[in-house]
């Protein structure tokens, strides 16, 4: 199997004993067809010990092992060192706290999740022994992308306006309060949308559409957050213009 | 130490962990529950499952059915009143799993639809697309926000049980972020910590899987059952080890031999099927341990395939063709891509067998219960004796739901009337935590690498105990796991700070993973006959005169462990045949 020595820059900060952060260079010998995750471990199991990060399974589903790899959000097991020529910088993901080393604190994404409610609030609920909800494939169809989102929080570190006001619920807290939303067996969305249309809901989305672009599992949260500004427009056109309210 | 004070702890927030901790709050909103885990709850390893839940719920389908696949598939080793309470609860479970917004594939009038999959008769797997695990896990943690009385402790890494009296009371936990310990007293403790692949060198087993909640039980005396009995998955990529779904054989892809054979056909599960229309319950819808081991037999024929990767059989989905693949099995085809490079709708995939679940663990009986008092166990850490000696796929994510809830309403039985918790004795216990930790940090005589004793363990698990076993290589597997545990002590860290010290997590990973290789050696050796997932090349015969109960291994300090057996329960299966030929019936 091909091999080649890799160059790596990682950014080391442990608050016991750092002021500051800094760079530290590793080389590694890895196979061609390593993703980054590989090489952090061989320089755990190998080189240094002390580095630590988060990672678990290693097939882009777990969403553990966020990092910025040459400046973009990644996940690292799924960043392949083929892609790469040069010393490959790798930071902690941006606009969270750094707890050390790579490992971030998603305490702010973690809050944001719980507030805008994403569970089923159920339109007609009805006991287990019914069966379950009719839903047909068109209307899975309708939410089935925002259900992908594996709360890696990519689309927060590429997000411009999360970096700027960190109260933005973000995309995807919105992306996943949608995916309620657009559920046939989902009556929850008035109180979502208290949440998600507010000023620190999508109408801080100034539509840069990085989240999309960065997003691992195509969620695709540029499209929600368009989706709920329309749909509140026509919430505020129907509560404004319409006699009664247009309920 | 600071003390958090809860009337039910939880350890572990994968799907078992949630579906307690949800039972727990719905069923009385005043308890205080803690939940504790070593990882945020969505990155907990259930987000791999990829196939789907089995659960009667067709016309055509009977809970006479699921039980009968149940204990075949489980070569007689099941208990057989666990069995049947699981499978009239495994439909509640999924309707309820369904009324909280799980994306179920649907069937064109909305019903919720069913695929096939190995060692069942009847079509009765559920699924959403090929990422069933994500969704159940993610359905299970976005429920979970709703209820104010579920308190997380995300990313607390949970130490030792805390027992007195005879009765678990709490357990002592890590702050990682701070490297803070803390000891949680509780009227009852379950433990949903998952399985311990990762003793093995080639597993699809996230790295998290390291077996401490089944060590942690087991330290504290009680014990781990039939834990010999370790899953092959048959069709791993030959790389990374990552999963590729059952469903790629439910859905119609095939398994053939560098020869271009269907080889399964020579293994007792032919004549071979048409390709492409896969039948239940025959060839590449076998269990999981047959199709297993006919990979090794093709393997000593020099039938496989060599490979950049090693020698591997090929799982051929092309006649599936590009719009089914991307329908049902989306994931596999980007796994595929990403990892190998290899396109499955244009090109056949080299796969091979590959560690993936543990049928054994922590002793419960069908009420979720260990026979440590006031400790409960549920998911893959507990072995209830629901998969005997090989579990069928798509029963484990149900048995999360269906124990998990159940693991909640014993604790709540549990609680009702107990003493008052002894402080002070259990500060006490809590104290002797602090000091295992502190001599972690405090040794300097040490002279092993962890990483090193790592690979020796690794190494030891996949050359005795795989598989096909014998007698001379699980003597040496023992003794090399018992030399381990030794140098073990003379490990060092390296790292000796406080914050998100993962070089301290892996250091108390490795020594769980010891205790549990130890459980699996100890009780391969012991078990001479050939039973499910536990082969002997020795012993190729299945011996129901004298293995048809449970090993259970009880820890006994830094001695060799205690070896008893617990009788299998027989209500009205009695030992057969597993015939899954095309002729069965």
């Amino acid at each position: 199997m091909k091999e080649r020595l890799v160059q790596l820059e990682v950014l080391r900060y442990n608050p016991d004993t750092d002021t500051d952060a800094y760079f530290q260079h590793y080389e590694v010998v890895c196979q061609e067809e390593w993703v980054v995750l590989d090489a952090l471990n061989k320089i755990k199991e190998t080189i240094d010990p002390t580095l630590n990060y988060r990672w678990s399974c290693h097939m882009a589903v777990c969403g553990s092992c966020g990092m910025m790899i040459n400046g973009d959000p990644k996940l690292s097991c799924h960043t392949f060192l083929r892609d790469y020529e040069g010393v490959i910088r790798v930071e902690p993901l941006t606009h969270f706290p750094v707890e050390r080393d790579l490992v971030t604190a998603p305490d702010d994404f973690i809050e944001k999740l719980t507030r805008v409610k994403p569970y089923l609030i159920p339109k007609k609920p009805k006991p287990i022994s019914e069966g379950e909800y009719r839903q047909t494939p068109a209307q899975l169809k309708r939410y089935h992308q925002f259900t992908l989102c594996i709360n890696c929080m990519l689309c927060y570190a590429a997000c411009p306006e999360y970096g700027l006001t960190p109260k933005f619920i973000g995309p995807a807290a919105i992306s996943l309060a949608h995916r309620y939303n657009q559920d046939s067996r989902d009556g929850g969305r008035d109180e979502r949308q208290e949440i998600i249309a507010s000023k620190e809901g999508v109408w801080e989305c100034t539509f840069v559409g990085a989240c999309s672009e960065v997003c691992p599992a195509h969620v695709d949260p540029a499209s929600a957050l368009q989706q709920v500004k329309i749909a509140s427009s026509i919430d505020w056109f129907k509560e404004h213009l319409l006699p009664g309210g247009g309920k | 130490m600071e003390t958090i004070s809860t009337d039910v702890v939880i350890i572990g927030a994968g799907g078992a962990g949630l579906r307690t901790a949800i039972a727990l709050a719905e069923t009385d909103p005043k308890l205080r529950i803690a939940l504790i885990s070593k990882v945020y709850p969505m990155r907990s390893h259930t987000c791999a499952a990829e196939g789907g839940a089995a659960g009667v719920i067709k016309p055509d389908d009977s809970f006479d059915m699921h039980f009968d696949d149940t204990v075949g598939g489980g070569d007689w080793l099941s208990d057989q009143d666990c069995v049947e309470y699981f499978i009239r609860e495994a439909p509640r479970e999924l309707l309820q799993l369904e009324h909280w917004g799980c994306p179920w594939n649907r069937e064109a009038d909305g019903s919720v639809a069913v695929r096939p999959f190995g060692g069942m008769q009847k079509k009765r797997t559920w699924f959403a697309a090929d990422k069933s695990g994500f969704h159940i896990l993610h359905t299970l943690f976005q429920t979970s926000l709703q209820f104010p009385s579920i308190i997380r402790f995300d990313e607390y890494y949970a130490l030792d049980l805390l027992v007195d009296d005879g009765r678990c009371q709490g357990v002592t936990a890590m702050e990682m972020r701070s490297g803070q310990l803390r000891q949680f007293h509780a009227k009852a403790v379950i433990i949903a910590g998952g399985g311990a692949g990762r003793m093995f060198p080639f597993s699809t087993n996230g790295a998290i899987k390291t077996g401490d909640g089944m060590a942690m039980a087991y330290r504290a005396g009680a014990p781990l059952k039939d834990m010999e009995f370790v899953q092959y998955h048959p069709t791993g990529l030959p790389n990374t080890g990552s999963l590729l779904t059952e469903a790629c054989r439910g859905e119609g892809g095939i398994l053939v031999n560098k020869n271009g054979r269907r080889y399964l056909q020579d293994y007792g599960m032919g004549p071979e099927t048409p390709v492409g229309k896969p039948q239940l319950k025959t060839m590449e819808l076998g269990p999981r341990d047959r199709v297993s081991q006919a990979y090794w037999h093709e393997l000593q024929k020099g039938n496989t395939v060599s490979t950049q990767w090693g020698e591997c059989v090929m799982l051929d989905m092309r006649h599936l063709g590009e719009k089914k693949i991307n329908e049902r099995l989306p994931l596999v085809r980007e796994l595929a891509a990403s990892y190998l490079g290899v396109d499955i709708v244009k090109d056949p995939v080299p796969i091979r067998p590959v560690v993936h679940y543990m049928m054994g663990g922590i002793s419960t009986n069908t009420q979720a219960a260990t026979p440590l008092p006031g400790l409960f166990a549920a998911g893959e850490c507990a072995c209830v004796s629901l998969n005997g000696a090989n579990r069928l796929g798509s029963n484990s994510l149900v048995e999360l739901l269906v124990f998990g809830r159940r693991a909640a309403l014993s604790a709540l039985e549990h609680i009702q009337g107990l003493p008052a918790t002894n402080t002070a004795a259990l500060n006490a216990r809590a104290e002797a935590t602090q000091l295992r930790i502190r001599e972690l940090f405090s040794r300097t005589d040490g002279t092993e690498s962890m990483s090193g004793l790592r690979k020796e363990m690794m190494d030891t698990m996949e050359k005795n105990a795989g598989i096909y076993r014998t007698e001379e290589g699980l003597r040496e597997g023992v003794a090399k796991i018992d030399e381990l545990r030794e140098r073990y002590q003379r490990v060092i860290l390296t790292d000796k700070t406080n914050v998100f010290n993962t070089d301290l997590f892996q250091m108390l990973e490795l020594g769980s993973m010891l205790d549990c290789a130890t459980a699996v050696t100890v009780g391969a050796l012991a078990r001479k006959e050939s039973r499910g997932a536990h082969q002997r090349l020795d012993y190729p015969e299945r011996d129901d005169k004298n293995y048809l109960r449970h090993t259970m291994v009880y820890h006994q300090g830094q001695d060799a462990p205690r070896v008893d057996y617990l009788d299998v329960v027989i209500t009205k299966s009695p030992p057969g045949v597993r015939d899954y030929s095309g002729d069965h019936k």
